[in-house]
């Protein structure tokens, strides 16, 4: 081993350390203490000016108590179960929506998918806020959407979106279909056509031949895209806070109002703790996929 | 005829004889380049059909219009009498093994081959069995379970000749079956064709750059230029008389001298090629006029090369050793003559090496008979 090689090795565990592990286990600190009236508002805090007595002090009082808080209070579970099934809805339907689309891209002409890429991604030049502020002129009732399907004659009573849990599969779907988008057509587009041509040579209709041989393909793309869509879906708060409404439970909601309305700094971690522990399982999924779509390429 | 062709498959010489595959003035054009130009051509059931031509004169483009990959821009293509335009590709009885592969690369060479038969009506056991055929057919049985990313190029070409082959189509059309195969596999994987071929009378068209191995497997060669067929003929036919140059150039070597030519008694010819040399002597069927500027081709095994002069022969040169290839087997000996032509002799090297009594900078004798060569006028 050289120094080279250590160096090369220890950049990236330092980043993954000083970004992630250290955020992680004060985040897990703070999920073992007791709220209190104070700044900051937990304790026990811990006394440098102690030394070991103080450390041992300080570890003592640190319990489970939050965890088993959470276990108690169906709100609680009740908001991971909802924030899991409005991800996995919004994926499906991200998925769904954003096939199509990659698939176009990916049989567009050579010259064309540069710009279409660049219309993909265009979004992402404005702020995330405003244009999921701008949902709500479009999905109210007084809105574009409701104006253009009374106006066509479709409908005479104006629908409820905003505020429903529509109204935040929507903002999800929108936001995030060029996570899902991406990865499908850059799978798609190394995809040889005479692929294709074979299958329909040995038999298979258009149709079967899509089914046989392109959605195999991609699959590596569409498990991509739906973890890149799934994993941040789970933990939203600004898309149900904004478009949702009052019944619309998810997990990142309950996480704000116990940091900032209640200032219970310990729960909201112990929430966010959870969180993240039911998202290692996609992640390790993504992961595994990533790893087996490399080993198939070399 | 040089070859026996007493009781021999010939359908193309049967008058009666339907073909199987008829393209009639079919011509395809991509955008302004036209790729195949006006092309007219009958090809007979359980023919092995060989094209063979330099690269981008239009074979890969005749197969995918066979195929129903790509259109015709006008004229007809019909197989089995039934005209196939707008047919698609899983409507036709035809296989076709891509120039590419194309194997299935999320699928193993097993599936990959069974995925033909999978999408007929075939039964389970049947597919199985057909499957380990075609595995033993084209010795791939360790590699059944692996993906195509993990078999060598050559694996990977068989792969693709045992998935076209698996279905037992009416037609075969085969890109460049062979050409990743060492030597040995591949005269053996000629030969399995060719059995494969007699046993299920499937007709086979198949593309080669190897002029050898469309010598060994083809019932006749289309040679083709630039979209358009030179020559329609059996292999022996193609290399003793080729129709014009760019044939006779083609296909195997050749020396090409070109004169005047003059008609004389009992369709001898003389071509005269050079200023002081005698004329070269030839025998033409049928005559050629007078005056007439000509090509005289004689291929190099049909040229002898010796110290002495021999007394026997119609045409005797003598020249200068300038290079010998050495292949082994044979040996190709360039001579220049006085007049700067330089002709290749074929010798077989019946003797060792070192006990050859020609070497580089001999005088030396070139002779042929006045039937080794032909006439060309184009
Ligand atoms: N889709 C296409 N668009 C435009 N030109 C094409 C297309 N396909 C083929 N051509 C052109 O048509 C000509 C014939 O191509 P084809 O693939 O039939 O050649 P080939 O005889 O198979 O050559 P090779 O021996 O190199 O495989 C080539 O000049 C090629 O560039
Ligand atoms: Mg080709």
């Amino acid at each position: 081993m050289n120094i080279r090689r250590i160096f090369l090795i220890a950049v990236p565990y330092l980043w993954l350390g000083a970004l992630f592990l250290i955020p992680f286990g004060i985040v897990f600190k703070i999920a073992l203490s007791d709220g209190a009236l104070a700044i900051p508002p937990y304790i026990p805090t811990l006394d440098f000016s102690q030394g070991w007595a103080g450390f041992k002090d300080f570890a003592g009082k640190l319990d489970f108590e939050n965890f088993r808080f959470l276990a108690s209070d169906d709100l609680y579970w009740k908001a991971y179960l909802s924030s899991v099934k409005i991800a996995s809805i919004s994926t499906l339907a991200t998925l769904l929506v954003g096939y199509p689309i990659a698939y176009a891209m990916a049989r567009a002409a050579p010259e064309w998918r540069p710009t279409l890429m660049m219309l993909v991604i265009l979004p992402f030049w404005t702020s995330f806020l405003i244009r999921v502020y701008a949902w709500i002129g479009i999905l109210s009732n007084e809105g574009y959407l409701n104006q253009i399907l009374i106006g066509m004659g479709l409908i005479d009573e104006p629908l409820t979106i905003l505020n429903t849990n529509w109204a935040v599969y929507i903002g999800i779907v929108y936001t995030y279909l060029p996570f899902m988008v991406l990865p499908i057509y850059a799978a798609l587009e190394k995809m040889d056509d005479s692929l294709l041509e074979a299958a329909e040579d040995l038999g298979c209709s258009r149709f079967s031949a899509f089914w046989l041989v392109t959605i195999p393909l991609s699959k590596a793309g569409i498990v991509a895209g739906s973890f890149l869509v799934f994993i941040p879906a789970l933990g939203e708060f600004v898309i149900p806070s904004i478009l949702g409404g009052s019944k619309t439970l998810m997990i990142g909601k309950v996480l704000w109002e116990e940091f900032f309305n209640n200032r219970d700094w310990p729960v909201a971690s112990a929430v966010a703790v959870i969180l993240l522990l039911i998202l290692i399982i996609p992640i390790v999924l993504f992961q595994r996929n990533e790893q087996k779509q490399r080993e198939a390429e070399e | 005829m040089p070859v026996n062709e007493q009781n021999v498959f010939a359908p193309w010489e049967d008058p009666k004889a339907k073909p199987l595959i008829k393209f009639e003035n079919v011509t395809k054009r991509f955008g302004d380049f036209v790729a195949i130009d006006d092309l007219t051509l009958d090809i007979y059931a359980e023919e092995f059909f060989a094209l063979l031509g330099p690269s981008g004169c239009g074979k890969t483009t005749m197969m995918r219009m066979l195929a129903g990959f790509e259109n015709t821009s006008s004229g007809k293509i019909s197989i089995d009498g039934v005209d196939v335009g707008g047919v698609p590709p899983n409507k036709r009885a035809v296989n076709m093994m891509f120039q590419s592969y194309a194997l299935f690369p999320h699928l193993t060479v097993y599936e990959n081959i069974a995925f033909g038969l999978k999408r007929s009506k075939m039964p389970k056991d049947e597919i199985a069995a057909r499957v380990d055929e075609m595995l033993r057919l084209t010795r791939l049985e360790k590699l059944a379970r692996r993906k195509p990313h993990q078999v060598s190029g050559g694996q990977r070409q068989r792969i693709a000749l045992a998935r076209s082959l698996a279905k037992a189509p009416k037609l075969l059309l085969l890109d460049e079956p062979l050409g990743a195969l060492d030597k040995k596999l591949r005269q053996d994987t000629q030969f399995e064709l060719m059995d494969i071929q007699e046993k299920t009378g499937t007709t086979f068209v198949i593309v080669t750059h190897d002029q050898e191995e469309a010598m060994t497997v083809a019932s006749r060669i289309a040679v083709m230029d630039e979209g358009r067929i030179v020559q329609i003929e059996t292999p022996a036919r193609i290399y003793e008389t080729p129709n014009s140059v760019y044939v006779a150039d083609f296909i195997g070597d050749v020396n090409i001298i070109e004169g005047n030519v003059s008609p004389q008694d009992g369709g001898v010819h003389h071509i005269d090629w050079a200023e002081g040399q005698s004329p070269i002597i030839a025998h033409a069927d049928p005559s050629i006029a007078n005056g007439t500027r000509g090509f005289f081709a004689i291929r190099p095994e049909k040229v002898a090369i010796s110290a002495e002069r021999p007394a026997d022969r119609a045409n005797a040169f003598q020249g200068k050793v300038l290079d010998i290839a050495y292949l082994g087997n044979v040996s190709t000996y360039h001579v220049a003559l006085p007049t700067g032509n330089i002709v290749k002799a074929q010798a077989t090297n019946s003797r060792r090496l070192s006990r050859r009594d020609i070497t580089w900078e001999d005088t030396v004798w070139l002779s042929w008979t006045d039937t080794a060569g032909i006439i060309l006028t184009q």
